[in-house]
This record gives structure tokens, sequence and C-alpha cells, in this order.
């Protein structure tokens, strides 16, 4: 029988706008309290009202995070979907349904348990107001599998406390709708499925939630972002969005009480990086979030940054596309547009974190970043860590002082023979700046996007040119051991894998099925572009290199081919997932696996 | 040996000079210059802390051409209001001086143009407006007007966009119009736009003399002459200064701006309240069926916030901030990451 406790994926199946958010971070919330780990995924429409949405809460022994293939438990509230939904149980599943769904003889599948509970009739039963009645619907069948699978009330208590903090009435209120679901499933069903949670104490202490978004806001205002310029777009919108509200908190001026930071919703992605470039020439810390479609706009002014060396920061939270695409669906699909962002020889550096705490810190390293390097700094988070809540340990409090960089105050000024805005003093490739509103009469300088020498004047000579952009290349060098070093895990193996980002957590899991098929590999993460150098040597270490990631055309791989030398590159193989929900184990387990067995046919070796 | 004039900050006008101009002989551009030159060294403006912003074109050129030594900012094609945007809210203490043309503003940088407008961003802009693209050798823009015809004799077929009534129509705070050849004007207006806190335009008719000062073109030199109506002469009396003329009772309207000056604008045309916004797009509307040209402040409204005010910012730069000021304290982390 199927290994089932504490050991199984659970799947609600519910129609968008019907509230069914807050009953499942609630149910995510209760299974924590048991000090179980649950990994939940969102997989929402692009729609206010009235599409499909699925929600899956995972709980497994090690802890996996990345989204299970198969649904053991199925809750199906939403008609439109229910016999696709039910066709998605795994054999030996249990479908817990609102009485109102039925199967007809031919579709009722033998191999899985029913459960049949009137949902909405108990809801109907329990409050007369028809809009409430919707949502607490939703808090039946929270009671149901919590009777269902052994969670406590106590538990189912506390998360609807800590979920209505400030509302007393609906934590009673919602609580009253558990109960119902969960007595009707006393008195009238009887279990024959195996599945359950048995309690871990102590097992999720010093672990909380939080989605990658709000992580990057905190770590805009610990990193002392002071201007934020942004468009609305799915799925980055709640960054900006938290970062607001932290400000409104934790930004005020005690003696004023006004704002130490200016937060604009700007007219399009173009004036959002612009305000950002301007803000960030002015010396403040400054940032903006947005997904692909307004990184596409953001191209011309990402260039500018990058040539007339400005700080700023652009987090993109990836969706898939291209063009309108899935924009409520994930993707790794901005690397090689973001690396390479703007017309002409254009490098930026760009931040990959894999996890909620990678959000927060990578944050805080960006604006260092992008004032060491005087630069525009890409972070590439996806939707699957901005919008979904992770289980993560409590974030840091910063140790470090802000890194502002090579910059040039008046006493400075007074202490040297002369400056120039774009000379390689220190031959790292990195200039001096001066910002606007520095009372010397030499700190001015004139910043532009067109040919300029090193004291930033106008120029058109070719050997000015091609010096300053490769001194741009020099620069950029220098970015690649001061950006986040790859984790690195080579225990001697032939074989490796490569990823970067969300995929990171289906490789975890993927290591541990190939394992359980004898094949051990080591495993390179790569965290940030440009490439630190032992990403190369990585490579070149090893026989054969497989790098997953999450799009059609191997966007990370494309740029691993073109930087690193033929004989190296040629060990790589690509493996992809691009369908728009979040990569499972078995996308990265099966084709590696298929790959391993034809190269031991081939060679006759024993890679293992 | 001779003793050198100083401003009122203690600075002589070389200071408020910049580079050797690249635009063409004549052109109107160069002009605005020399008047803008005029107008910094006679206010005041301390050049470290002006930000001289601009966007692509003949027109962005310009801010090379004058304060050498100051900040300057030469943006992307119609795109310097956002920058300029960002720039202020950096460092409020900033004055911002935005450059720009009609391709630049009325075509491709329409919608920052707008928006920027609307959010009322303390920052002096001209419009350096001459109808037509100087660089890419004689295109019209969005500011030329109808039936006005190219060098190669083409009429243009489609409505002018008229910057200065669609600033109003967006809650504009201080709109102007002038002509490059009039610093008596143009001056006092740029000192009252510099004085004034909010968005302060100037459409400023700049003549091309490469592509667009031809007969049938309504942006030449001779059109502006024939067709030039000044509605007011403004003169500008900073905040410390006395007002030492008498003007005639009934003959100006005295309006103070934000920071004490005062703006005095001579009434030529007697009925004018230069503070009715209902007015000034009547009066644009009307000149613009007769086909004249209205110079001069046409509209001002003193004592409206601005964005860093609607903003709630703090008086001090933001750029000034450290770890201290902007990190949320470690009692105040430890409770949140406590409850998360």
């Amino acid at each position: 029988m199927h290994q089932s406790v504490n050991d199984f994926t659970i799947r609600v199946a519910t129609v968008n706008g019907s509230g069914s958010q807050s009953a499942n971070l609630t149910l995510t919330s209760a299974i924590f309290r048991l000090g179980i780990h649950a990994a939940p995924k969102n997989v929402f429409p692009s729609n206010i009202e009235g599409l499909p949405t699925w929600f899956d809460v995972r709980v497994s022994p090690q802890g996996y995070q990345c989204r299970a293939r198969d649904v053991d438990i199925l809750v199906a509230v939403n008609a439109v979907t229910w016999l696709a939904d039910v066709a998605s149980v795994r054999t030996g599943g249990v479908v817990l349904h609102d009485a109102a769904l039925k199967c007809s003889e031919e579709t009722k599948r033998a191999d899985i348990t029913y459960y049949a509970v009137p949902f909405t009739a108990l809801a109907k039963e329990y409050t007369t107001d028809p809009t409430l009645r919707r949502y607490l619907t939703n808090m039946v069948y929270v009671g149901a599998l919590a009777e269902l699978l052994g969670i406590d009330e106590n538990a189912i208590e506390a998360a609807l406390q800590k979920q209505f903090r400030s509302k007393p009435k609906a934590v009673t209120l919602n609580l009253g709708a558990a109960r119902l679901g969960g007595a009707f499933v006393r008195d009238t069903l009887v279990k024959t499925d195996s599945y359950r949670f048995t309690p871990v104490p102590g097992g999720t202490d010093g672990l909380l939630y939080m989605d990658g978004n709000r992580a990057a806001a905190l770590g805009c205002v610990m990193g002392g972002c002071s201007v934020a310029a942004w468009y609305p777009i799915t799925p980055s919108s709640s960054l900006c969005e938290s970062f607001i509200a932290l400000c409104k908190q934790y930004r005020l001026d005690p003696a004023t009480g006004k704002m130490r930071a200016a937060i604009i919703q700007a007219e399009d992605e173009l004036a959002a990086i612009g305000m950002v470039l301007g803000a960030g020439w002015a010396g403040a810390r400054a940032m903006t979030s947005t997904s692909g479609p307004g990184i596409s706009l953001m191209a011309e002014y990402a260039g500018y940054g990058y040539f007339a060396e400005i700080p700023g920061v652009i987090f993109d939270v990836q969706r898939a596309g291209p063009s309108t695409g899935l924009p409520t669906r994930t993707m790794q699909g901005d690397v090689a547009f973001t690396y390479t962002l703007g017309h002409g020889d254009t490098k930026h550096i760009v931040l990959l974190p894999a996890t909620v705490l990678e959000c927060y810190e990578f944050a805080m390293t960006a604006f260092d970043l992008a004032d060491r390097f005087q630069t525009p700094v890409f972070v590439l988070s996806d939707l699957d860590l901005g919008m979904n809540s992770w289980m993560t340990s409590a974030l840091p409090y910063p140790e470090q002082p802000f890194d502002r960089g090579k910059v040039l105050r008046a006493a400075d000024l007074n202490a040297i023979e002369s400056w120039g805005r774009y000379r390689d003093v220190d031959h790292d490739g990195i200039p001096y700046r001066t910002l606007p509103g520095t009372p010397h009469t030499e700190a001015g300088f004139f910043t532009r996007g067109t040919g300029h020498d090193e004291d930033a004047h106008y120029s058109e000579s070719p050997v000015v040119w091609e010096k300053n952009l490769d001194r741009l290349v020099r620069k950029h060098d220098s970015a690649r051991t001061a950006v986040p070093s790859p984790v690195v895990e080579d225990t001697g193996k032939n074989v490796a894998i490569l990823a970067y980002g969300t995929t990171h957590h289906a490789i975890v899991e993927a290591r541990d099925l190939l394992l359980a098929d004898g094949y051990t590999f080591d495993y390179l993460r790569v965290r940030a572009l440009p490439f630190a150098p032992e990403v190369a040597a990585f490579i070149a270490r090893h026989e054969r290199v497989y790098v997953v990631e999450q799009n059609r055309d191997g966007q990370l791989f494309s740029i691993l081919r073109t930087e690193l030398p033929p004989e190296v590159s040629a060990r790589m193989i690509s493996v992809r997932h691009y369908n728009g929900v979040p990569i499972d184990a078995h996308a990265v387990a099966d084709p590696i696996l298929q790959h391993e067995r034809q190269a031991l046919a081939a060679t006759g070796e024993n890679v293992r | 040996m001779t003793s050198v004039a100083l401003n009122i900050i203690g600075l002589s006008r070389d200071v408020y000079k910049g580079l050797p101009t690249t635009l063409c002989a004549g052109c109107g551009h160069n002009s605005i210059t020399n008047h803008l030159i005029k107008a910094m060294y006679e206010f005041g403006v301390e050049p470290h802390l002006l930000a001289k912003m601009s966007g692509i074109g003949c027109s962005s050129k310009t801010p090379a051409y004058f304060v050498e030594h100051a900040h300057g900012f030469n943006g992307l094609h119609g795109r310097m209001p956002s920058a300029a945007t960002g720039a202020k809210l950096a460092n409020r203490q900033l004055l911002v001086l935005g450059i720009s043309g009609d391709g630049d503003t009325a075509s491709i940088g329409l919608g920052q143009f707008c928006h920027m407008v609307r959010r009322n961003v303390d920052l002096t802009y001209l419009v350096e407006n001459n109808g037509v693209y100087g660089l890419t050798k004689g295109q019209f823009s969005a500011t030329a007007d109808v039936g006005s015809t190219s060098k190669g004799g083409i009429a243009n077929e489609f409505e002018t966009i008229d910057v200065c009534g669609l600033a109003l129509e967006l809650g504009a705070t201080f709109v102007a119009r002038s002509f490059s050849g009039d610093g008596k004007q143009l001056v006092p207006l740029l000192q009252a736009a510099f004085a004034h806190r909010g968005t302060s335009l100037i459409d400023i008719v700049s003549p091309c003399v490469t592509f667009n000062d031809h007969t049938g073109s309504t942006k030449s030199y001779a059109y502006v002459k024939d067709h030039e109506l000044e509605l007011n002469a403004p003169d500008f009396i900073k905040g410390s200064e006395e007002i030492t003329v008498d003007y005639e009772p009934g003959t100006a309207q005295d309006i103070q701006l934000e920071d004490g000056s005062h703006v005095v604008l001579r009434k030529i045309d007697h009925g004018y309240d230069a503070t009715n916004r209902t007015a000034a797009i009547l009066m644009l509307q009307e000149a613009r069926a007769r086909h004249e040209l209205m110079t001069g402040l046409l509209y001002v409204h003193p004592g409206e916030s601005d964005l860093c005010e609607r903003e709630n910012l703090v008086d001090e730069p933001l750029r000034d901030f450290g770890e201290n000021d902007l990190r949320i304290s470690r009692e105040d982390w430890t409770r949140m990451m406590a409850s998360s």
C-alpha cells in the first residue's frame, strides 16, 4: 500500500473568486502547526471570478517544496472541471467532493475512494448571507478534510486566528463552518483510506511562511531602497504593494511623520525604469518590479543605464511568455533577454534567487552591486517563487552597512587633482561618480547615452568608443567574483546537474529519485550572471552536465554555450520544462535517466 | 584690473556659460540658451543644485551649452520626464530644468509629458518648439500646424497638438508661451518658472533655420513676427527684492509665487486673468481659430501641492539617508519575524 502518513498531496479544485484562497491558506497553516512541512502551490487563472483554480498542498517527510506530479487527495468543488479533476487522482487516492457533484457509473473510477460531503448545503444551512455562504463553503471542506486526515481542531483555530488577526468574529464564523464539515464526516462517513497526518512535535519550529515578493520587498526596505516606481503587472504587483505597506509602517520620519521613501505608480514600465535611473543618478537607491512584458518596454533605458553607468534594481518576477502568454503561470523565460537587455553590446548583472531567503538577501545584494558597479541589476524571481507561500527560516537581520560604491564627495574632490567620470583609476573597470547637488565646482558632468570619453565629453572617436566598451567588459568581469557565488556540491562524480532559480526545488527531489535508481550526480546551482569562475571549472571537470531550466529554448544553456570554450560546453545537455506549471521532479529525473541509460548503452561504461 | 560683475550669490556670468553650441547658426535654440544663461545668472541659480535634464533631438543637446559644471542628464527620446521625476524624488533640493523639443514632447514623449504634468513634478520644462525634426532632416512633428508646409512643399494634414492647451487640460500649474527671439519676455518667464513650485511649462517657438523657416511654415521667424500677440508682459521680482516699479492701476496682475517672488503681468489684453484656467483654455482655442500665437504667462496657479508634497516626502534628500534611517529597527524586525 502507498505510503500515506505525512506523505501525500492534496489538491483543492475550486472556482476562482469564491474565496477559497484564505481557506486553503488556513489548511496549509493548520498542517504546519502539526509540525509537518507543507508546501502550497496555487495554480490560478488569469481571471477575477469564474474560471477554475487549483491549490495543491504537498506534505512529505523530506520537506520537498516542489510541485508533486501526482494527486493523492482531491477536494472537488468545481462542477465544470470535476471529471477531469477526478482523472488526475492517482490510483489508490481519495476524492472528497461536494455531494452535489455526481459521477455516472461509466465515469466512476473503481481504483479510488469517494467521499461525498454536502459542502454547499451545509454552508447554506449555516448562513443565509449568500456572499458569506460562498466563502464558508470553503471552510466546510477544510473541516471535512481535517476530520478525515486528523488535523486537530486547535490547529485549525490557531490558523484562523492568524489568518484573521484583527477579526475575532471571522474566526468564530469560519471555525463554525469547519466544525460542520468535520461533524458530517465523523457522523456519516466511514474512513476506508489510509492517508493521515501524524503530528511531528517541533517539526516546524523556527520556520515561517512567506512569499518571495514579500521577502524581496523586505530586502528593499533593509537594502535602503528609497525610490520605487512600478506599473501593475502579474505576478510582480505584490512586491511593490508589500514595499508600500512596509514603508507606510517603517519609513516614517519619527519627528514629522513624513515618508523616507517615494513610491510612484508610473504610467508604464518605460516611465518606471526612467524614474529609477533618474533617482539612481541623483544618488538614491531605486527599484522597479515587473514581469516579462514590462521588461520589453524597459529595453532602451536598460541599455542606457548600462552605458551611462547608472545604478538601479529591476525585479523581474517571470511569467510564461511570449507576449501576454500565460500571465498567471510560471517560467524562467527572461534570463537571456535581461542578460543582454538593450541594443548594441550590453551585458547586465542578473541575480537568480531560488528561495524566499534569497529573494530577501539578493534584493539587498542587488542594491550594493548596483552602487558598486554603477549599473542596472536585475533580480529574476518567478511566479512560483514570488506569489506562492514557501516555508523558510526567519530572515536574518542584516549586519553589513550599505556599499554605496565609488562616490566622490566634495571633500574627496578637494583631495584629488582632477577626476574624470569614466576614468578607470583602479583598473577594475569601475569609474568614480559624483552626485548632483555636490557642492563643488568640479563635481558636475554630463551624463549621456551618446559616445563619451573618460571625462564624459561627447566623442565619436573609434579609439575612444572601443576603449570604453572594453572597460565595460572589464567591469563586467570584475562582477564575476562579487555576485552571489554558485552553490556547488562536487563529490567527484562524473556526471552533474546544473540549474538555477526555482528549478532547484525539483532538482532536490529528482536527485533522490535518481538515487533510488542507483544514479548519483554532482550539482551546481548558478545564482548570478555573469558566471563566477567556478561554473566553467565545474562543467569542465564533469563528463556530462545536465542543464535544467524552465523554458523551451534552454536560455541559460545557450548563454553557457556562448561563453564557455567549445570543448567545455560540449559536455552540456539541455533539459527543459515549459508548460507553465512549476517544474516537478519527474520532469528532471525522467529525461536524465533516459539519457544516462542511452549513454551507458552507447559507451558500455558504468557511470554509477 | 576690471572688476567682474557678480550676481546675488557671488558668481560671474561666465559660470552659467557652457560649451560652444553645435547647432546651426541662427537656430532659435541658441537664442533660448542665451536667455537661459541670463535668466539663471540674474536669478542666482546655484550651479551645483541644478539638474539639466533632456531627451533626444536638437533641443536636447542644448544643456551642454550652459552651466557647464552643473550635472546634466541627456536621456532617451521622449523619456526625460520620468528621469527628471526620479531625480527630483531622490533629491528634492535640486532645481530641475528639463529641456525638450516638439518631437520629444508631443510625438514620442507625449505620454511621459502628460503624466509629468498631472503629477505636478516640481521642475521647469521647456519645449523648444520648431514643428520639425532637425537631426533627421525635416520631418514634421506633432506640433506642426495643419496646412503648414515642409521645406519640400508638402503640407501637414494632421491636427496640431498644442502642448499648452493640453497641459491646461491636465491640471498644469504654470503654462507659458514665448518666442526664442523675445528675451525681454522669456527671461522673466524663465525666472518665474524657476520660482514656481510644480511643473512650469514654457512652450517656446524657436524657428529651425535649416528645415522650417520658409514661406508656408508656421514656425518661421517671419510667420511668428506676423502672428504673435503678446497676451501679457511679465516682470519677475525675486522674493527678497522690493517692488519698485509703479504699475498703473488695472493694467497689471501681481501674482505671488511660492518662494515669495512676484511675477507681475503687465496686461496688454486688459481683460485677461492669468489665474483662470477656463479663460486660458478658451483664449487658446479662440487664438487658434484666428491663427494667432498668444505669448506670455497664460496660466499660473501657485500653492498647489507638487509631487513630493503629495507623496508626503521628508524635506531632506532621500539620497542622504543611510542604514540607520532606512532599515527597520532590530526590535521591530524580531517582532515581525515572530509574528510572520
